[in-house]
Parts: structure tokens; sequence; C-alpha cells
């Protein structure tokens, strides 16, 4: 698990109201985790406390070996995230926004250059470098945010929802290409609220109310039902 | 090393946003001359300002706002830059800032930092533009206000930082102009000599001492006319301080925004 996440006992309120309660995950390198939950089930919050934007209390987090609470700067260095909020320079180019994310995790030069180039070859997005984010569509921007969470060669990539308004076949395309990002090795942690976006090799984790409430791959929980109607049983259930 | 490619990111994404942005270096100028030139000439007659330090003869009333609204420049920029955190599409930019892997209080000074890199360019200007009227300093004077006005944008942008941590329901910028900025700019010394204020209100005159507005513009000031005014120096590092602190404290994972929801 050296390489992977794993989160353990993780606990975080809000004042008096329970926000995540024990959560207990792990995902392994080369494994495409997704986390589903409905809207307010404590996804973002969770997200947050991965990237450090809030400090839990109670549980542990390990980011490729690394704790994040002791080791703060080790842990963020081996993570890629994509927020759910856009969080691109729409004013800037393609290639400034990657230059500049490069630059928070210590990469300039013609070493950032490069490996700005390459992640833009991987999303097949080379040929958009010097155009300015604005000019993206939907899709491409989304798939610039990848790129710029991949330029430091993370250990684990973290995406919250990070499909949500875009189209149908853009979010088929995004969610294969993470699904490729795994298989070469990547671990993934995609939250999302779809259910058409988990395959059924995928682990998942159902999150509901700050708990985790059905934990294993996708074609064991699902059975010989469909995923939408177990989530929908699991979450109305809890309701 | 990686902090120093870091803080040079982050002050060149903010000097090409800003240069970028065609509207908002116009605005931010439009703002400090409408005051020169329309308002400064209004009062002109109304105004009558005796020889205080450090003029050595009677000036014009133009003379005397010049270095309140290089303060001013200073103070609508620290605030608006910091407090354009709390939206939607730059906090989203803060996140990310927030999740490189540095010390948060040093992300947080490169981010005050390039606010400061943005106030000294567009004081620059102003002060170009205001030469190009008439309105002249001493030469050494244009090369001692550039750290002057610097001091008054890391203190100013500090406060807006320590305010977008703090406050947590900033509904618009409206709220922030009437509650912050308005009070700051006009219980200080930008617009008048606090003698004049004293003279009305001794009460108010007391407020405009201890507003540190007030400090980062004589301190301007005295800058511009190649001075140092070591109070005013000492006021406004020691609120730039306490300012920082305090946005460091709020931004703290463990603590300030922690409350706040994803």
């Amino acid at each position: 698990m050296a390489e992977g996440l794993e989160i353990s006992g993780l606990s975080y309120r809000y004042g008096a109201k329970s926000a995540l309660d024990d959560i207990e995950l792990s995902v392994p390198a080369g494994r495409f985790c997704a986390l589903l939950g409905p809207n307010g089930a404590g996804k973002s919050t969770l997200f947050a406390l991965l990237t450090r934007l809030f400090v839990a209390r109670n549980g542990m987090i390990r980011i490729a070996g690394h704790d994040l609470a002791r080791q703060p700067r080790a842990a963020l260095a081996r993570i890629g995230v994509v927020f759910q909020q856009p969080t691109l320079d729409l004013d800037l180019t393609v290639r400034r926004n990657l230059l500049y994310f490069a630059a928070l995790h210590g990469l300039s030069g013609r070493a950032a250059d490069l490996r700005a180039a390459e992640v833009l070859e991987r999303l097949n997005m080379a040929e958009r470098a010097q155009e300015p984010a604005r000019n993206l569509n939907g899709g491409h921007r989304r798939r610039m945010e990848i790129a710029r969470a991949l330029i430091h060669r993370p250990a684990v990539l973290l995406l919250d929802e990070p499909t949500v308004g875009l189209d149908a076949a853009t979010r088929l395309a995004i969610t294969g290409h993470v699904h490729d990002l795994a298989d070469a090795g990547l671990a993934v942690l995609w939250a999302t609220h779809l259910t058409d976006e988990v395959a059924p090799g995928d682990q998942l984790a159902i999150l509901h109310r700050g708990r985790i409430c059905a934990q294993g791959t996708a074609r064991d929980l699902t059975g010989a039902g469909s995923l939408q109607d177990r989530f929908l049983a699991l979450t109305e259930a809890a309701a | 090393m990686s902090w120093l490619i870091a803080l040079r990111a982050i002050l060149h994404r903010e000097a090409l946003r800003f240069l970028g942005q065609r509207g908002r270096l116009v605005a931010a100028l439009v703002r400090p001359l409408v005051w020169l030139f329309v308002f400064a000439a209004g009062f002109r007659a109304a105004l009558g300002l005796s020889i205080i330090p450090p003029y050595q003869t009677y000036i014009t009333y133009e003379t005397y706002i010049l270095p309140g609204l290089c303060g001013m420049i200073c103070l609508f920029n620290g605030m608006q830059s910091s407090l354009s955190l709390v939206y939607d599409r730059e906090m989203g930019s803060m996140r990310l800032l927030l999740t490189a892997p540095l010390p948060r209080w040093w992300l947080l000074l490169s981010k005050l930092a390039a606010g400061m890199l943005v106030s000294l360019l567009q004081v620059a200007l102003f002060l170009g533009i205001a030469a190009l009227w008439g309105l002249r300093a001493p030469a050494i004077g244009y090369l001692a206000v550039l750290p002057a006005a610097g001091l008054a944008g890391l203190m100013l942008g500090a406060m807006g930082l320590m305010l977008s941590s703090l406050i947590r329901q900033l509904e618009n910028f409206a709220g922030v102009m009437n509650f912050v900025i308005f009070p700051m700019f006009f219980l200080s010394s930008a617009l008048y000599p606090i003698w004049k204020m004293r003279e009305a209100n001794p009460a108010l005159a007391r407020l405009c001492e201890v507003n540190p507005f007030t400090h980062a513009v004589e301190l301007i000031r005295f800058a511009l006319y190649g001075q140092l005014n070591l109070p005013a120096l000492g006021w406004t590092v020691l609120a730039t301080a306490l300012f920082s602190a305090a946005a460091v404290w709020g931004y703290d994972p463990a603590r300030g925004v922690q409350n706040r929801r994803a």
C-alpha cells in the first residue's frame, strides 16, 4: 500500500454537525476507486481533508506512505487533485497554467516545459498549449485540469466530481481516460454521484451521511441488479 | 530552491493577469485620477492648508492628496486581490495554491507579495500620469516611495487576507467598501491633515491617529519627498506583522477556515 491512499478512523465535524464518521478506505496503486454518494454525503469534505485544506482531529490519512498530519509536504507532493470547482486561470494560456502549477511543485525551466508537453500529449491536447484557457470548452478545461494534476507525477490522483456539467460523450471520454491512468499505476479516488461512471471492476465505496455504508468491487456490491438500484436502496434505506 | 520557484511563479502569474486585464488596469487608474483631477480641483478653494512637514512651502490641494491617493490605490488593490479569494472563481485558485507542498505561511506571503507588486505597478503609473500633469516630486522621492508604497501594499493586502480568512459572510465587495475601505480612507490623513480634523472633531481625529492607513499614507507622503517618517514606518511594520500573523492563523487548516464548508 506504500504507493496508494490509506484512510483510517477519519471523522470530521462542522461544529456540532458530523460531516464524516469513522471513514476507512484504502486505494492501492493501480486501482480506480469510485466514491459514490448523493449530494451532501461528505465527499467534498473528505477531499478537503485529503488535500489538507482542513485538518481532522481524529483519524489518519497516508498518501504514498506519508502521514498527511506528520509529513504534510511530502504527502502533498504525491497528490494530484482535480477539484469540483474549476481552478483554471482563464486569462492565461494552457501552457502558462501548467507551468504555474509545476512551479508550485518546485519544477521550473526546461524540466517544467518538458513535463507540460508530456502531460498535454498524454491528454491529446498538445496543439492547444498556446491558447488562452478561456477558449477551451468545458471538456477540454477538465482535461487540462487532469493534465495539470499529473505534471509532478503524483502517486495518488483525487478527482472530486470532475464531470459535473459535461455532456455524455465527454464524460465517457474523461472517465475512460482516468481508468487508463489507474491501469498505468496511479491510485485514483474519483468522487461522483453518477452511477454510470463506475465500471464493474472498479473498487467502490458508497458514502452516505458521512459514513461508508458499503464497500467492495462494484460487481460484488451490485450482484445481479443494477448499481443504480443498489445505490438508491442503500441511500434511501439509510435515509 | 522550490520556495523561490513558487514565489517567482506566483509573482509572475499576478503580473501577467494584471497586465492582461486591460479593464482592471484602467479601473485601477481611473479611480485615483478622478479624485486627483475632479475632486481635488473642486476642493482646492475650500480647503486651506498650512505648511506642515514634509512640505516646506504652501502647497496645492492636489499636491497634498497625491500620497493619499497612492495609499488609496494600495488600499483598493490590497483588499480587492485578497478579498477576491472568497469568491467562487478565485477560491478555486486559492485552493490550488494551498495544496502546494510548501509551508502555508510562505504561500500566503508569496500571494501578498504578488498583490504588492501589482499595487506598485499601479502607483508607478499613477505617479507618472500625475507628473505629466505637472504634479512632480523630487527625483529621490520617486525611488523612496517604492519601498514605502510596497510596505503599505503589504499591510493592506495582509489586512484583506485576514478578513477573507476570518469573516465568513462577505456577500460582496460593496459591503467591504462600506464597512472597511471607506471608513479607513476617510478616517485618515489621505484627504485632509489630522489637525484639520481635530478642529472639527477631536474624537474623529483620535480615530484617524490610530488608523494604520494614516500611518501608511504618511510613510508614503514623507518618502515622496525623500524623507523617512520613523513613527509611521514603525506603525506600518507593526500593523503588517499583526495582520499577516492573523491571516496565517486564519488560513491554518486546523483553525480559521475549517469552519467554512468545502
